[in-house]
């Protein structure tokens, strides 16, 4: 596992593994991460755990708009500042997926995931990590960084051709005012 | 070395300072605006829902930025915190040419009568400095009306029986109605209450060379793409420009101001976009950074003869911070009630400003701009889920299918909510940061509960089939609406500034934005800050011709 969160660096390590594979840089299964912050391992962690919060039905979900994406380019952007948050976090899921269930977070039938996610969310988590981080602050950060994924302006790595917005009837890119407005006429110029 | 001597040096390029910038210019003084964000056009606006001025998931889009800007925030126990511009307990506003009316909703409120008069009024509760202004409603008035015009405001608040009176009607027609305005326009006149169209700073039709607003839903929070909102940025700073007069610098950061043993104003000592320490002498200085760095800028100018920064003899700086303790509420109906049309904002009461049952005021009561979908994620009635296929649902039963209403609860100034400069935290620059801490008044908190309840009242007669209350938290206020810090005042001993915004013992140093509020009416403030800039600036004008300063 071991690997960590530094951009510059991961991208040194991608080019020097080309040439030769080299410790950090690969996961204990072997797979260099394609992502910019998760390993292989954390993003499927982090693809499960969205897509219980905003699961696909008649409408795609979480993973499909791209919010493990999203989460992942933040995480080397503005979000910056909450790495360690997700680092440890993940783990911690897994520590409580164990204690619960015998079993890793990502092996476990969907009505154990739920259970496993409503104890972080009423803070009854089990798991080392969350005695000294609280779980609902890691939920309640997850659940946020979906929702901004998952809604938000796609520029950002997620809400993928804009289906969330699709979803809700609105049309995207935004071109209802600009619709409306025609410059060219003159007497065109109050709204409609 | 020092730069040329200018007349006047205007501090923040936002509400009052492009204002003051102009009507200094036209009257023959040279005069330096110096901002400390950056100069954008509506050809920069990005519709970024997670970036901008009201949502700042991922920043703000009009500055500060997150990286030099810090600011310490003391919580309700003591804690300490350093917090980004883009968190909540920053009370952030804007930094950039035009500040907050880049980005603004625009709604264009002039204060009334009575909220020039709060003391006299109700008296001061328990625990509030509550006061009455030096000056009335009418001595705004001609003011208010110079500003609805220069800057341009449409709306029509004739059916408003409570509006302070007026001389001229607004000089722009109101927007259509939206479909959420002729609903709550119908429930509210069977109610007997009085409502009208929000007076707003966005043009209707083509006025002063820029054309109207097109009703896309990206208002509040973001540069608008047409430039038909009304800012100084392309109002009156471009007008300041024109006479030549007047040079504006961007990201120049103010550092202190500067004095001279007789103890008057000489200029001011700044960082030029480049990071080098300059200085501006100047006959005038007039802080206009908004009240929590207006706060900021005096507390740090120190010197033998105000130790404790300028206009800070009686330890008023900083003091009195407020904002607005907005309540309401939200109302599901089994219609659709989103009809796509910005801004969305339309349609508002004052039937519950003044003459509450044993309240000292309240507060405006209006349909809220358009919510966009990250944006009513968090709207849910309590208890509710917020993840999973319940939270799905949700989103796509009642987005178009919810109406929100709240008002701006005028707030009972605490002399403890404040603005200091932190001991140890400096921003980039090296300059001591302001530190923010207090709570809101109890009685603010009970006046907004009888405000969310004539909205949720409100929203029932409109036909919400399911309702929920806003109510505000006691914690400190500020934010977008900040105001208070720099009283204005008769009294050297209670006050910061006399009733034409001269610091008391300092004739050459003005203040003008809304630090200098005494109170901050149950309204958006802006327009009362732009009026008070007019004001302040005839006052200057005058002073100018006779003494010139010296």
């Amino acid at each position: 596992m071991g690997k960590r969160n530094n951009l510059s660096r991961r991208k040194f390590i991608q080019l020097a593994a080309s040439v030769a594979a080299s410790g950090p840089a690969i996961s204990c299964t072997g797979v260099i991460s394609p992502w910019r912050f998760f390993t292989v391992e954390e993003a499927r962690t982090v693809e499960a755990i969205c897509d219980h919060l905003v699961p696909a039905d008649q409408d795609p979900g979480a993973t499909e708009a791209g919010v493990v994406n999203f989460i992942d380019r933040q995480l080397v952007g503005h979000l910056k500042r909450w790495q360690s948050a997700y680092r440890e976090g993940i783990a911690g899921v897994d520590q409580t997926s164990l204690g619960l269930s015998g079993k890793k977070f990502v092996d476990l039938p969907a009505g154990k995931q739920t259970e496993v996610l409503t104890a972080l969310e009423k803070g009854s988590a089990p798991g080392e990590v969350w005695k000294r981080r609280s779980p609902q602050e890691f939920f309640e950060l997850i659940v946020n960084h979906t929702m901004q994924g998952f809604y938000g302006d796609p520029r950002h790595g997620g809400n993928r051709d804009g289906i969330s917005w699709k979803m809700l009837g609105l049309t995207y890119p935004p071109v209802r005012g600009r619709l409306q407005y025609d410059l060219t006429k003159p007497s065109n110029q109050k709204p409609a | 070395m020092a730069l040329k001597q200018v007349n006047a040096v205007v501090v923040g390029a936002g509400a009052g300072g492009g204002i003051v910038a102009k009507e200094l210019a036209q009257a023959g003084l040279s005069v330096v605006l110096l901002e400390r964000g950056q100069w954008y056009s509506a050809f920069e606006c990005r519709k970024d829902d997670l970036r901008n001025q009201r949502t700042t998931a991922l920043g703000n889009a009009f500055g500060p930025d997150d990286d030099r800007n810090p600011r310490v925030s003391v919580d309700g126990e003591g804690k300490e915190r350093v917090v980004r511009p883009s968190e909540g307990e920053y009370h952030n506003n804007a930094a950039c040419v035009g500040g907050g009316t880049f980005s603004y909703g625009a709604m264009a409120w002039r204060f009334m009568e009575k909220d020039f008069r709060m003391r006299s009024t109700y008296g001061a509760p328990e625990g509030s400095t509550l006061e009455d202004w030096p000056i009335s409603y009418q001595d705004l008035e001609p003011y208010y009306e110079k500003a609805e015009g220069e800057i341009g405001v449409s709306g029509d608040d004739t059916n408003n029986i409570f509006r302070a009176p007026r001389k001229k009607p607004l000089p722009m027609p109101p927007l259509p109605p939206n479909r959420e305005h002729q609903i709550l326009q119908s429930a509210a006149e069977g109610m007997g209450l009085h409502p009208f169209d929000i007076p707003m700073l966005r043009n209707t039709v083509p006025y002063h060379g820029r054309p109207a607003c097109m009703r896309c839903r990206w208002c509040v929070g973001f540069a608008c793409e047409v430039d038909a909102k009304c800012g100084t940025h392309n109002t009156v700073i471009p007008t300041a420009l024109a006479t030549r007069n007047c040079e504006l610098r961007t990201e120049c950061v103010a550092k202190e101001i500067l004095t001279n043993t007789p103890g008057r104003v000489t200029g001011i000592a700044y960082f030029d976009a480049k990071g080098r320490l300059q200085e501006q002498p100047a006959d005038l200085v007039v802080v206009s950074c908004s009240a929590i760095e207006s706060a900021r800028l005096l507390l740090n100018s120190k010197s033998a003869l105000f130790p404790n920064g300028l206009g800070n003899r009686h330890d008023w700086v900083g003091r009195n911070l407020q904002g607005h303790a907005y309540s309401g509420a939200l109302g599901l109906f089994d219609f659709d009630v989103y009809d796509d049309q910005g801004p969305g904002a339309s349609i508002a009461l004052c039937d519950y400003n003044h003459g509450n049952p044993g309240l000292a005021g309240g507060a405006m009561l209006a349909n809220e701009f358009i919510r966009l979908p990250y944006q009513f994620v968090r709207v849910r009635p309590p208890g509710s889920p917020r993840w999973g296929l319940a939270h799905k649902d949700f989103m796509r039963k009642w987005f178009r299918r919810h109406i929100m209403v709240q008002g701006p609860v005028q707030e009972m100034p605490v002399f403890d909510s404040r603005v200091q400069v932190d001991p140890k935290v400096k921003d980039y620059w090296g300059i001591p940061v302001a530190r923010l801490s207090g709570r809101n008044h109890p009685h603010t908190i009970e006046i907004g509960k009888y405000i969310a309840s004539k909205a949720e009242a409100w929203l029932k007669e409109a036909g919400a089939i399911q309702t929920w209350l806003m109510l505000p938290r006691g914690g400190l206020s500020a934010g977008q609406h900040q105001a208070g810090t720099c009283r204005m005042g008769n009294d050297p001993k209670t006050s910061v500034i006399n009733k034409y915004c001269q610091v008391h013992d300092v004739d050459n140093l003005f203040v003008v934005d809304g630090s200098v509020h005494v109170t901050n009416g149950g309204f958006n403030p802006v327009l009362t800050i732009m009026a008070l800039a007019y004001y302040a600036s005839e006052h200057m004008v005058k002073t100018w011709k006779g003494t010139k300063f010296r």
